[in-house]
């Protein structure tokens, strides 16, 4: 067992973990915060992404105690104060969504790629949700939402 | 139903949209009860083997390991149409990838120590992986007692002692005499590979034995009310004592359509003295040990006049149905009806032969088999067309349905069918079908254009059947109860929009809560088969009407008024032309107080039903009859680019046209489209299961079996939505969800030929095959 100290959307949390658990598990089962997803457990489908220090990561990769001193964000973390953040109201608007399962992710994915650069291309955009599959929507409504989103900030500053 | 709409045809943001941008969405997969156990598989590593001896003493004695089952106390069959398969693997193995044993611990790591310590002694037989080697009279029979199953009976013909589950017949006319007599003839094979759903939640069931034989399930499921009624077929229970749940689903496709882990995790729950257990399938089960789509083997004879009328057409479709028949019989059936695609055809001849193997089994996916054989005519449309030296827009235009046909189970087809000439027109014009591609960029790529009809009617059993109500609020708000499952499609919005267009209520006071429990919704059969928005939404339009009903008469009551007088608009209820002497909905929907306090009526709950009407099975020899409620035509256009040196397509321009007969919500709409386009796209070009000659399934997984990405979208789509209403859909519509995937790999086969003058037969697509094709062809010239 190892003693962990890390921020989880802001708050600050203490646990003492197992040295083969993951961080998708330490969300989910030992946090409750469920809205990241596991959808393969190797990597390979973005579902479980996060960010860990702003930088998207793949947390079903990523061992609990490697979070030591680190600053975990994450889906529910994405809508300050109860409202909606200007990417998940671009989702909405966009029709990005179907069944939902790797919105989380994809969002995280999003959030990154805007938070390091705040006027990307389609292309960049296109880049940087790569590593999330989605099965349902085709992609095409999800780059038209980041690009909403972008062009948004871009105009205004709200998050 | 006529007149200016306030939310029907509307695009409308989906009402699923917050809990899932938020992550508050629950699937099965965040669900955690008291006492809940985990649980893991121990998998069968031969695809046919007899089981000599399980030994799981050790497994038991590890602590915290609260249930170790084995099929051999497990003494029941399942099956949908055909009951063939056990809870778990008995006597033998029949795929590689099959559950043997199952552990339930107190944490999924002690439930997968404990497996490790499970042995397992197994004897070999002998397999068969080929459908079409499984039909030789020396085959392996995958089961031998197949003439002792329980099935569909009158539906579906399964061939004793043989490997056969299912043989669909279509005869119409006299095939080999138009055949003889046709001025042109083409015999052509295709071969479609079996793939996977691949939803991003994969299946998850937790079950809960209660005392009184009473049991609680939730799961990612299709159909909750299916789900009930094969677990009371399976145990002999009460339909009342089986409770089923099915939170947020993530992504079904068809692959949560019937029966899955919700057995399993039953008999695991009562093993453990009633604690709830869960079982979440791995990634590598969802593919390995989990149904997939079946592969098909396609034989395609045509015949036409040298005017290019069609006049005789013979298919022979040989199905790997893998292990198990679930949905695969089925499937067998449905794309034989639709096994000419949609054409008029006078003379056709079509076996369909559902075939077990030794492999991962099939099921329902998206499309139902028309995907798989409207690869190989839509093929050989153009293989057609070009023999004929015609065009193959013109060839099609010449021979599909149109008013006064019928189709080739001898249904007529009529205005109301829609308009599949319109569709490919529409495709053809948008792609600029007869002018040349534009030169590409570089001079190794080139570029070709190619189109492809498609069709489909929901495939069900005659008496589908489904139910809504709709519980008025004392705000004159509506809650719609419902079973059919919003698994993404957005259907439970397209509902709302009905309901408050019907009730005449703003949509923000509609509402339908995200889980469907069989204890409190009314009845649906299934969510599948592109049938929900169709068959729901006429339940809710009747349901509608009986809740506008019961207020018009307690208003009527309340105003002196004939119930016949009174009109229901803006929430209230009034004398016709006086909205001024009109009551708002909520002094209504909880019962009316005169003034003295004198109170009448009672709380509003309106009932709609609706079932499928005139269907008939089809004549055994014949496959004569009616099975569809409605069909979807539809067509692609696609222009391609090809590098030659590499073998790669990339995808400049699709064009998808389908007849909705009317589109309830434009947004949910094109969503469906863009993602069943895709979809389409990852059977086209990348997607196959590789097994070894020993039957070992070498792919099961993302990291070898790729789905299309982000960086795959074409550089250019576009999506017509036709509006020539289905006389009996809510508002003219008609289902489109499965729609835009069938067809695609035929329009990007037939540009393929366009482009590189190649002619492609088997799926998919990929670089490699092209490739080779490619080189081959410059080394022969």
């Amino acid at each position: 067992m190892h003693e962990i100290q890390f921020t989880v959307n802001g708050q600050r949390e203490r646990a003492r973990v197992p040295a083969g658990m993951t961080l998708l598990e330490l969300l989910r089962d030992r946090l409750a915060l469920t809205g990241t997803k596991e959808g393969c457990g190797i990597g390979e489908c973005g579902a479980c992404t996060v960010l860990l220090d702003g930088n998207p990561v793949a947390s079903c990769l990523i061992l609990a105690v490697e979070v030591d001193g680190h600053r975990i964000e994450t889906i529910e973390g994405e809508s300050g104060g109860g409202e909606l953040s200007v990417l998940q109201q671009a989702f909405i608007e966009a029709g990005a969504i179907q069944c939902g399962f790797c919105t989380p992710g994809m969002i995280m994915s999003a959030r990154g790629l805007l938070s390091r650069t705040p006027n990307p291309s389609d292309e960049e955009i296109v880049e940087a949700i790569a590593g999330n599959l989605c099965r349902c929507t085709g992609y095409e409504a999800i780059v038209e939402a980041i690009g909403i989103a972008r062009d948004r900030l871009l105009e205004g500053g709200a998050r | 139903m006529t007149g200016d709409l306030s939310y029907v045809g509307k695009p409308i943001a989906r009402a699923d949209g917050v809990d899932k941008v938020t992550g508050a969405a629950q699937y099965t997969h965040d669900l955690c009860l008291t006492g809940m156990l985990h649980t893991a598989l121990v998998l069968s590593p031969h695809a046919s083997a007899r089981i000599v001896s399980i030994d799981i003493e050790h497994a038991k004695l590890l602590p915290g390991v609260r249930a170790v089952l084995t099929g051999k106390g497990l003494c029941y069959q399942l099956g949908l149409y055909m009951q063939d398969k056990c809870i778990l693997a008995r006597d033998v193995v029949r795929y590689q990838g099959e559950a043997v044993v199952a552990i339930a611990a107190d944490t999924l790591d002690i439930a997968k120590a404990a497996c490790q310590l499970v042995t397992i002694k197994y004897a070999e037989l002998p397999s068969v992986l080929d459908p079409r080697k499984a039909l030789n009279d020396d085959a392996h029979l995958v089961h031998p007692n197949l003439h002792t199953y329980d099935h569909m009976q009158g539906v579906f013909f399964p061939t004793p002692h043989s490997n056969v589950a299912h043989h669909q017949k279509i005869r119409k006319g006299d095939f080999n005499r138009a055949m003889e007599k046709a001025d042109a003839q083409l015999t052509a094979s295709f071969y479609n590979p079996p793939v996977q759903h691949a939803p991003m939640e994969t299946h998850a069931s937790i079950a809960q034995a209660l005392p009184g034989k009473r049991v609680e399930i939730w799961t990612s499921s299709q159909s909750p009310y299916t789900v009930r009624h094969l677990m009371s077929t399976c145990f002999e229970l009460p339909h009342a004592n089986i409770r089923v749940h099915v939170p947020y689903v993530g992504g079904g496709f068809g692959g949560k359509a019937g029966l899955g882990l919700e057995p399993l995790a039953y008999v695991l729950s009562r093993e453990a003295g009633g604690r709830p257990v869960k079982i979440v399938a791995t990634r590598e089960q969802e593919f390995n040990t989990l149904p997939s789509r079946q592969g098909l083997h396609s034989t395609i004879e045509i015949g036409t006049t040298s005017a290019g009328k069609i006049t005789a057409f013979k298919a022979t479709y040989v199905w790997d149905a893998g292990a198990y028949a679930d949905y695969g019989v089925n499937i067998g059936r449905a794309a034989a009806y639709a096994g000419a695609g949609p054409y008029s055809i006078d003379n056709c001849w079509i076996d369909s032969l559902v075939v077990y193997t030794n492999k991962v089994f099939g099921t329902a996916y998206r499309g139902f088999g028309h995907l798989e054989v409207l690869w190989g005519v839509e093929r050989a449309m153009d293989l057609m067309a070009r023999k004929l030296g015609m065009d193959p827009v013109a060839f099609r235009e010449g021979n599909l349905l149109k008013e006064g046909d019928t189709t080739i189970t001898g249904e007529p087809f009529t205005k109301g069918h829609g308009n599949p000439h319109q569709c490919l027109q529409s495709v053809a014009d948008a792609i600029g079908w007869g002018t040349p591609s534009d030169p590409p960029a570089e001079a190794s790529k080139v570029r070709g254009k190619g189109v492809a009809a498609l069709h489909k009617a929901p495939a069900m059993p005659t008496y589908t059947s489904c139910a809504a109500v709709i519980k008025m609020d004392e705000d004159g708000a509506a809650d719609i109860l419902i079973s059919g499952v919003d698994y993404g499609q957005g259907t439970y919005t397209v509902l709302r929009q009905i309901a408050a267009e019907e009730l005449r209520i703003p949509i923000e006071k509609t509402h339908i809560t995200w889980e469907c429990d069989t204890a409190f919704s009314p009845y649906d059969w299934q969510t599948v088969a592109s049938r929900f928005a169709y068959m729901g939404g006429n339940a809710v339009i009747e349901a509608a009407a009986d809740c506008l009903n019961q207020l018009r008469a307690v208003a009527g009551q309340a105003l002196d008024a004939s119930p016949e007088d009174l009109v229901c608009e803006n929430e209230m209820v009034f004398p016709k032309g006086e909205p001024d002497r009109g009551i708002p909905y909520p002094r209504l929907t909880m019962g009316y107080t005169f003034e003295n306090g004198n109170s009448i009526g009672g709380p509003v709950i309106g009932h709609g039903r609706f079932i499928a009407t005139g269907l008939t099975h089809l004549d055994p020899e014949t496959g004569q009859g009616l099975p569809a409620q409605y069909w979807t035509y539809g067509a692609h256009g696609v222009e391609i680019e090809v590098d030659l040196q590499t073998g790669e397509i990339e995808i400049l321009n699709i064009v998808s046209a389908l007849d909705a007969g009317k589109v309830l919500n434009p947004k949910l709409c094109i969503g469906q489209v863009v993602g069943g386009v895709i979809q389409g796209l990852g059977s086209a070009l990348w997607e196959e299961f590789v097994f070894d000659e020993n039957g070992r399934f070498l792919n099961a997984g993302f990291v070898d079996y790729k789905i299309p990405t982000a960086k795959d979208i074409p550089r250019h789509t576009q999506q017509i939505l036709l509006e020539n209403p289905q006389p009996g859909g809510p508002y003219g519509a008609r289902g489109i969800a499965e729609h835009p995937m069938i067809s695609v790999p035929s329009a990007i086969g037939n540009a393929l030929y366009d482009a590189l003058g190649i002619d492609f037969t088997t799926l998919p697509l990929n670089y490699e095959r092209i490739l080779t094709r490619i080189r081959e062809k410059a080394e022969r010239s």
